[in-house]
């Protein structure tokens, strides 16, 4: 007897809905082994990573925060993995974009410019985002070169690069030799929604991105043509779809998003460049994306989900002592789920006892 | 000991992990999966090996430990993209991502630990040699394990019915299965050999080129891994190459840091991811037109019927 895959004669409509919820019951139930086998309460636990955040304001003003820049992220990565461009280095991507925006922040410091500082902070960040990611997506296209590796090869490269200018050229001088440049002015710093809160204005950008990409994808030729390219390459061929050009096309709409959130989380949440300004949310919205099914609406509710498992993880290092290194381990859990479970869409599970046997041929 | 002789050394123990990552996942690509996980996989290997080190205090054991680790992972990822069919690409980032997580989870306890390193080979007079004596045949048993793995490989590929059943599965799965291969089967095997191969490589990191544990240390290894492979247009014998020549540049920049060049260490850093992006833009121009990647890597086979 074993196990094998069964194309489905049509995609199951009833899996497709239930999917993201099944991969969620059985991530829930994964972890229930681990709290147990880390000798943890695991109603406990779980209460800490999925109920607790809820409970109150602050922490909730903390989840839209943090889901604001995996949301965005995600939604252009949903752009490239329709059209089949796997960008891998969003987590570059975004630093570039911090760095860049930071770059006017940092030179206009204490010289007052006026109101025209943050646009072209945001607009500054969204190019070299942009710019950063039409450079594996130009190697492959022009050389056939593999997006992935070079995407995520670049990730190392814009670390380094945000280390050396926040300890070299960039640094506070009055900072006492900390790594960080100064803070930001006020004309360099988002505004924020609600007065005394954390909630940022970045929140509405990504609100606009969130509704952009799902009009470009739903009602849009663009957005038709890369659904085409990614689930039907001959026939797109067939139409005359440049799958090149897509290619540029969805790195740069991605890397540009990647950017602005990088921009939005130094000028908003953090208010100054340091060497660790991402809890790797260019990687964990690849899980948002595919959580949220690579659809703008889906990618809202996974990124607060996601977003859910961070402030968790914050909350269970201080009240379980668990490191926050179980925050990857969830979210690694929860994307093979969601992979898993996207499977059971076009294929059913059958046993099969062996009746026949593998005949050896003229090999 | 001269600064030319250690440097040399240094660079064989550099490579030495990269070629063992590299080795699997040639393997493993060779029979039509592409598994972005080496990283996570190189991960777990590396916190597991140095935990069973430093348990029984044995490097052999470690490095059972660091493969056991890396096959377990890999035998997840074959069970997402081989049995459900899953997209590789998504499913070894999974890996990835689940293999860090987990490695930080495992590694916690261990950060400020230390192990006696893997003794080193000591044979009289010949070890003795000046220059080549201690590169030949004063290097740790993993260094000369991983030439073995890689000579046996390009034997098994290129001369064995093992190596033709593989390429076949490779190329053409929908032949291979017609024929009556079980190609889930051939490329499971293959996966798992991979992990093994990655969770090696990573324990080497803890056991044999520094004897403790920090987080994240794999530091791109598992991705240079990936594109090593691709540079060596997936033959074994320009595996080799590729790895002392990424061993090199991985060894010199910190060299050039020493001699303090005036430029910035995080450029010098920089530069082994640098090169692979450069290779990887060199080496997919020149074979432009003709590509010699394994005809259904990437993709997943399922039988109809």
């Amino acid at each position: 007897m074993s196990l094998v895959l069964e194309r489905r004669s049509e995609r199951s409509v009833a899996i497709a809905l239930l999917s993201p919820l099944l991969a969620i019951t059985l991530t829930l139930l994964t972890l229930t082994i681990v709290f147990v086998a880390l000798g943890k309460n695991p109603a406990a636990a779980l209460a800490v990573y999925f109920i607790t955040p809820l409970t109150d304001g602050y922490s909730l003003q903390e989840i839209a925060v943090k889901a604001s820049p995996l949301i965005m992220i995600a939604v252009g990565l949903a752009l490239c993995y329709r059209a089949n461009a796997w960008n891998i280095g969003a987590e570059g991507q975004l630093l570039i974009g911090a760095i860049a925006g930071s770059g006017l922040a940092v030179m206009t410091h204490g010289t007052n410019p006026g109101p025209w500082l943050m646009p072209a902070m945001l607009l500054v960040g969204a190019l070299a985002g942009a710019a950063y990611a039409l450079i594996p997506a130009l190697c492959k296209v022009r050389f056939g070169a593999s997006e992935i590796l070079i995407s995520l090869m670049l990730v190392y490269v814009a670390g380094l690069l945000l280390d050396y200018l926040v300890r070299g050229p960039w640094r506070d001088p009055a900072g006492f030799n900390f790594p960080t440049t100064a803070e930001f002015d006020p004309a360099a710093t988002l505004p924020l929604l609600i007065a005394g809160s954390r909630v940022h204005a970045g929140l509405i950008l990504t609100m606009i991105a969130v509704v952009a990409a799902a009009v470009l994808l739903g009602r849009t030729l663009k957005g038709f043509e890369i659904r085409v390219v990614g689930t039907a390459p001959r026939a797109a061929r067939f139409a005359g779809f440049n799958a090149d050009r897509l290619v540029l096309t969805t790195f740069a709409i991605s890397g540009a998003l990647a950017g602005l959130a990088g921009i939005i989380e130094v000028a908003g949440p953090i208010g100054r460049l340091q060497p660790d300004i991402s809890p790797g949310y260019g990687f964990t919205a690849i899980i948002v994306a595919f959580l949220g099914r690579l659809n703008p609406l889906g990618i809202l509710a996974s990124g607060l989900f996601l977003a859910l498992t961070f402030i968790g993880g914050e909350q269970a290092q201080i009240a379980l002592k668990l490191p926050q290194d179980m925050t990857g381990v969830i979210q690694g859990i929860l994307l093979f789920y969601v992979l898993a479970c996207d499977s059971l869409i076009l294929y059913r599970i059958r046993w099969r006892s062996p009746q026949r046997k593998a005949l050896h041929g003229p090999l | 000991m001269g600064l030319f002789e250690a440097i040399l050394l240094s660079i064989v123990t550099a490579s030495t992990p990269l070629l063992l990552a590299a080795s699997g996942e040639l393997i493993t690509e060779r029979a039509g999966v592409l598994n972005l996980g080496v990283e996570g996989m190189m991960l777990i290997g590396a916190v597991c090996g140095f935990a069973g080190a430093w348990a029984t205090g044995s490097t052999a054991i470690g490095a059972l430990c660091g493969i056991a680790a890396g096959v377990a992972l890999s035998a997840l990822f074959a069970a997402a993209a081989i049995g459900l069919a899953i997209n590789q690409v998504a499913a070894g980032l999974a890996v990835t991502i689940l293999g860090t997580g987990l490695a930080g989870l495992i590694g916690a306890p261990f950060v400020g630990e230390n192990i006696t390193a893997a003794p080193h080979l000591w044979l009289p007079w010949l070890t003795d040699i000046p220059l080549i004596g201690k590169l030949l045949f004063g290097q740790d048993a993993l260094v000369y394990l991983s030439i073995g793995l890689i000579a046996a490989i390009a034997y098994v590929l290129a001369r064995t019915r093992t190596g033709l059943i593989l390429r076949a599965v490779g190329d053409d799965p929908a032949s291979a299965h017609a024929l009556g291969y079980n190609v889930a089967a051939i490329r499971t095997r293959a996966v798992l050999f991979g992990g093994g191969c990655a969770g090696l490589a990573g324990a080497y990191l803890t056991l044999a080129y520094t004897p403790f544990y920090a987080p994240g240390m794999t530091a791109g290894r598992g991705w240079i891994a990936l594109a090593l492979v691709v540079f060596a247009s997936w033959r074994p014998g320009r595996l080799v190459a590729g790895a002392i020549l990424f061993g090199a540049v991985s060894i010199l920049q910190l060299h050039a840091q020493a001699i303090g060049l005036g430029v910035p260490s995080q450029l010098m850093s920089a530069l082994p991811y640098l090169a692979t992006v450069l290779v990887l833009v060199l080496i997919s121009r020149v074979r432009r037109g003709g590509s010699v990647a394994p005809a259904a890597l990437g993709t997943a086979f399922v039988p109809e019927r």
